[in-house]
């Protein structure tokens, strides 16, 4: 039993207890404080992993933004904390024999397949130094700058889409309209009047 | 080392737990949106471990990608649950049987 090991089984065990804990809890406001747990157990497991990067991002972005952002909403939203229904109580075997046999079938898979594949099959990276934000950096502005670009697009559309979903117009403020503006004509604003001769 | 077969065993679990959790709690769709987040995680898991054994890098540079997404994802969906609550003053699966076919 080595450190690693040891390291891997608490944060694991501690990660599927919080999830569980995410699912079956009733009000919002604990599931997404577990959930920030489970994202914070994860990136200590992605760190052994060798992920440093992403374990950091994981931590910055989804601990700092995306979370922060749920909570905000579990707050604005003022949904009183729904007791277990009766749909609840109905759908839990369904829930648990789906998390038995999905679990039975894979893990059942897992061990059979993975259990002596050659490692060092793939080997076909093109390590630049020993840092792995460095690695990272080096494939995403040469090989994947492409995809890179389109996620900015992605967030780009991201922002766009909620601040035209959730905006809405205070009656009242006074408001330009410039669709309105733009599409004005010499007619609506000038008015020839004639017949004034004496 | 740990062996691959543990990691992916417990992104399993994960994504087992997020499925059981969508059918669990048809009440709430905030709940539900925590559950794809999960679910997003344990891919993520995957694709790391799989990285990482097999020496490549390009399992990383696509959890980036996926993290993004799932950023936008996420803003539209919360997004979209403001709206819905706006106008029906419940966040329910139920009440939103609109179409009725």
């Amino acid at each position: 039993m080595n450190i690693e090991l040891i390291t891997f089984f608490i944060f694991s065990f501690l990660l599927i207890f919080t999830c569980l804990k995410v699912v079956t809890s009733s009000n919002p406001v604990l599931s997404a404080v577990n959930l920030v747990f489970s994202f914070f157990l994860s990136a200590v497991l992605w760190l052994l992993l060798g992920a440093e990067f992403l374990s950091i991002i994981l931590i910055l972005v989804y601990v700092g933004a995306v979370m922060v952002l749920f909570l905000f909403v579990v707050m604005m939203l003022d949904i009183n904390i729904a007791k277990k229904s009766a749909a609840y109580i109905n759908y839990l075997p369904l829930g648990i024999g789906i998390f038995i046999a999905f679990n039975a079938i894979i893990i059942f898979f897992f061990i059979n397949t993975f259990e002596n594949i050659d490692y060092n099959a793939v080997k076909n990276i093109e390590i630049i130094s020993k840092s792995n934000t460095e690695n990272l950096g080096y494939l995403l502005f040469t090989k994947y700058l492409v995809e890179f670009e389109i996620a900015g697009l992605i967030l780009l559309l991201g922002i766009i889409s909620a601040i035209v979903l959730t905006y809405k117009k205070n009656p009242k403020n006074k408001y330009q309209n410039p669709t309105k503006q733009i599409s004005v004509t010499k007619k609506d604003r000038l008015k020839v009047i004639t017949g004034l001769k004496e | 080392m740990i062996p691959i077969s543990y990691y992916l065993i417990l992104s399993t679990i994960i994504f087992a737990i997020s499925i059981a959790g969508i059918f669990i709690n048809r009440k709430n769709i905030l709940i539900l949106l925590m559950s794809l987040e999960l679910m997003f995680l344990s891919v993520n898991f995957n694709l790391i471990t799989l990285g990482n054994y097999l020496g490549d890098l390009t399992g990383q540079v696509f959890v980036f990608f996926v993290l993004t997404v799932v950023a936008a994802e996420s803003a539209i969906g919360l997004a979209l649950l403001i709206v819905l609550f706006r106008n029906k003053k419940s966040i329910d699966v139920d009440d939103l049987s609109e179409l009725k076919g």
